[in-house]
């Protein structure tokens, strides 16, 4: 069954949103879920995508992506009315939620994507929700205004100044659990930033759930290329995760092993790039 | 004498009805012709290349047809071996295909990976006299060769669909065990659903067995029969996630489900160093290079993998063989296999072990890694090894290996693949209320194949562990005729 896409738009450079139809994962997907995409069946990757939300009705979810490699590249490329031969999910455990009282979530980068409908969920749950959206600057924040309906305040920083406070998240992160009883945080975004968000409830000793994106084939628990170390076992990221407690992950570890393909996808963004380029002068 | 003259002299004994048990054993056996190995190291096509008319009758005339056939005895289902082949002496090899096929429905796939040394031509009479399992008449290659001679007749005959029963089946799982079900139940008239995890069907055939031990294309004819029966194939749906079982069956209308979804999880050795950068378990390996096709990576393929110039791999089963081979193809330099017991106890069948030697795969037996190696970057870089020697018996049967003190040893590697079994994906388990599991995480299933639950069966590795896809084609054969007679019941 191919998946149309219904809308799309660009929400910062590289950065795309786009309604897709995927009625089946559209019913079953819960907050903190993922799908994985494949755009082509002979030939593409498969790509995990944190479901940012569904409509029911229409049979749609929404993905939100950023272009780092040529896969996600294409997958800008395409147009309203385009297709994706594959969308497998939704899969991982969904989000833990109920009323734990204050719950700071902490977005950076496409980060807010997953982090969105979490926000939204814990809201629902009658939670109070701080939300602390991170960007390098003004023009790659995203979502902000979906999460200020969720929230019950928001709070930007970026890393130049040029909106909000001028800080990384872990400097307001650090003075809400100092001012306030915090009951927990969900930190998503760069795995350097959800270590640091980590290290500083650590000494607040509040609670902290992560969203993992590593590297993966099939999703369901079958290659183990996702695997993390988590209190010192071995856990798969698909099945076990994708959320875990924050101060058990073994991030170092976790760093080094996205780095496995960098120079092969590399190689083939910049071919792809060159490709891309011989199209657009004809 | 050339083996054409050879032939058309025993035929003629043969007919006269004067060819001697004597004589046939003086046939020689006939060697599966086979790309160089030299050549094969740097391609994906499949390295049997099959046996000639000629030499197929040549082997099935070396066949006595003995009176008790125990050569199907050794088939877990059952093929009229001994009838098959005297169809091949006849050269009447549609019959040949048509008797295979009242007990497999894939036999172009169980001629080539089925492990015939331990099954069908372990008890033959062939074997016996010359002391030796590979003297035994090549079943298998008699299998394949029948197959592939139907796999080019024109027209395909589709096996005929009783009329509808107005029934409905879900088949979870697009492998080997999967299809046989589809077609058994969907021949009854009942309606048929396979769901499938991965963006094409097929399991462990497409994902895991290289192309070069079992062309893509044949699995594909399989699928495409399934669908010209009317068979429904939905990818992408991973049973649990999805949709649970309890919601296809109360939501969704289906009134049996057949689980078959393989064994998921791949096992780690639990040693240090584990998690570095080109640490492989097979499943990834295997799936990026087969079903990703990674080996055209650049070429096509987006899907990445590690180009190694040292390979290790741990194991001693298919799986090793499988990875190592693949390893070799993707242009690796050395490629070492890594085994804790002696080649005797491997659990890969012969052939593969002879094809991995001859293309350069470097044995390192009774050897047992200890821990993984890494560089500043966190990649691996080697494989610290203790040597072993084998002790009494343990509870396989199988030698125990016992590690020697002292006698560490480190290979320079940048790839590790972990090759040493697969355990339960626990998602089913975890998804299904009800379904009773054993320790291990699999299924509990009685004679029939049936769960602790009404309505739904399940066979294959999900039951089984990780065994071979004739064992679930087995399986799936009793479970489809368990279903057919639980619906037939049904109102």
């Amino acid at each position: 069954m191919a998946h149309k896409l219904l809308s799309k738009q660009q929400l910062c450079p590289d950065v795309y949103m786009a309604d897709i139809e995927a009625p089946l994962v559209a019913s079953a997907a819960k907050a903190g879920q993922f799908v994985i995409v494949c755009l082509k069946t002979t030939y593409s990757e498969r790509i995990p995508l944190t479901v940012a939300g569904t409509d029911q009705k229409k049979g749609t979810i929404c993905l939100i992506w950023q272009a780092v490699g040529k896969s996600t590249a294409e997958l800008g490329n395409l147009q309203v009315g385009d297709e994706v031969e594959n969308i497998l999910g939704p899969l991982g455990r969904p989000t833990h939620v109920e009323k734990f009282g204050t719950v700071v979530c902490v977005g950076g980068g496409i980060g807010n994507a997953p982090l969105l409908p979490i926000a939204k969920a814990m809201k629902q749950a009658g939670n109070k929700v701080i939300s602390i959206l991170g960007a390098r600057n003004k023009s790659l924040l995203i979502l902000e205004d979906d999460f200020r309906v969720v929230s019950d305040e928001v709070i930007i920083v970026t890393d130049d100044g040029s909106y909000g406070r001028k800080a990384v998240v872990t400097v307001p992160l650090d003075e809400i659990c100092q001012l306030q009883k915090v009951d927990l945080v969900v930190a998503i975004g760069p795995t350097i930033m959800m270590k640091f968000c980590c290290a500083t409830t650590q000494k607040h000793n509040v609670p902290t759930v992560v969203s993992l994106n590593t590297i993966m084939i099939d999703g369901t628990g079958m290659c183990g290329g996702c695997r993390v170390e988590v209190g010192g076992q071995t856990k798969f990221v698909c099945v076990d995760g994708p959320e875990f407690d924050g101060h058990l992950v073994n991030f170092d570890l976790m760093m080094k092993r996205m780095t496995a393909y960098k120079k092969q996808e590399q190689a083939a963004m910049e071919e792809y790039k060159h490709k891309c380029r011989i199209g657009l002068d004809k | 004498m050339n083996d054409q003259q050879l032939l058309d002299e025993l035929l003629k004994k043969h007919k006269a009805g004067i060819l001697k048990p004597a004589d046939r054993y003086n046939i020689p056996s006939q060697a599966m012709p086979q790309q160089d190995g030299v050549a094969r190291r740097s391609n994906v096509d499949e390295v049997a290349i099959g046996y000639t008319e000629t030499q197929a009758r040549l082997e099935a005339l070396r066949c006595l047809g003995c009176k008790n056939a125990p050569c199907m005895e050794g088939c877990p289902v059952k093929i009229k071996i001994k009838d098959f082949i005297a169809q091949i002496v006849e050269g009447d090899f549609q019959k040949a295909l048509d008797i295979i096929r009242e007990n497999s429905l894939l036999p172009a796939v169980c001629g080539r990976v089925c492990p015939q040394e331990v099954q069908c031509q372990l008890p033959c009479t062939v074997g016996k006299k010359f002391k030796d399992v590979e003297k035994s008449v090549s079943i298998g290659r008699l299998e394949r060769f029948v197959a592939d001679w139907g796999r080019k007749q024109k027209e395909k005959s589709v096996p005929p669909v009783a009329p509808s029963t107005g029934k409905k089946v879900a088949i979870l799982g697009a492998g080997p065990g999967g299809i046989v079900v589809a077609t058994d139940v969907r021949r009854a008239g009942h309606e048929v659903t396979v769901f499938e995890a991965f963006h094409k069907p097929g399991g462990v055939m497409v994902y895991g067995i290289p192309e070069f031990r079992l062309p893509k294309a044949i699995v594909q004819e399989e699928i495409e029969g399934l669908k010209k029966m009317g068979v429904e194939i939905i990818c992408n749906f991973v049973a649990g996630r999805t949709k649970t079982i309890k919601d296809l069956m109360e939501k969704d209308g289906f009134d049996a489900v057949y689980i078959g979804v393989g064994a998921g999880l791949p096992m780690f050795m639990n040693i240090e160093g584990e998690h570095l950068v080109g640490v492989y378990s097979a499943n990834e390996y295997l799936t990026r290079a087969n079903l990703m096709r990674a080996y055209d990576f650049g070429k096509g393929a987006d899907t990445p993998i590690a180009m190694s110039k040292r390979v290790a791999v741990v194991g001693g089963g298919n799986v090793a063989m499988d990875s190592a081979r693949t390893a070799v193809r993707l242009g690796a330099e050395h490629v070492y296999l890594i085994y804790r017991r002696s080649e005797k106890e491997m659990p890969a069948r012969v052939e593969e072990v002879h094809h991995a030697k001859e293309e350069g795969v470097e044995f390192h037996l009774l050897r047992n890694p200890k821990r993984l190696l890494g560089n500043a970057d966190g990649v691996v870089c080697g494989i610290e090894c203790l040597k072993y020697e084998l002790g009494e018996p343990d509870a396989s049967g199988r030698r125990r290996p016992v590690p020697i003190e002292g006698s560490e040893f480190t290979i320079d590697v940048d790839t590790v693949v972990v090759a040493i079994g697969n355990g339960a994906n626990p998602l089913i388990g975890q998804t299904t209320q009800g379904l009773t599991l054993n320790k291990w995480g699999n299924i509990v299933v009685d004679e029939k194949c049936k769960t602790s639950l009404d309505g739904v069966y399940a066979g294959g590795d999900i039951v089984l562990g990780a065994a071979t896809v004739i064992l679930a084609m087995g399986q799936g054969r009793t479970a489809a005729a368990a279903i057919n007679e639980y619906l037939a019941g049904k109102k």
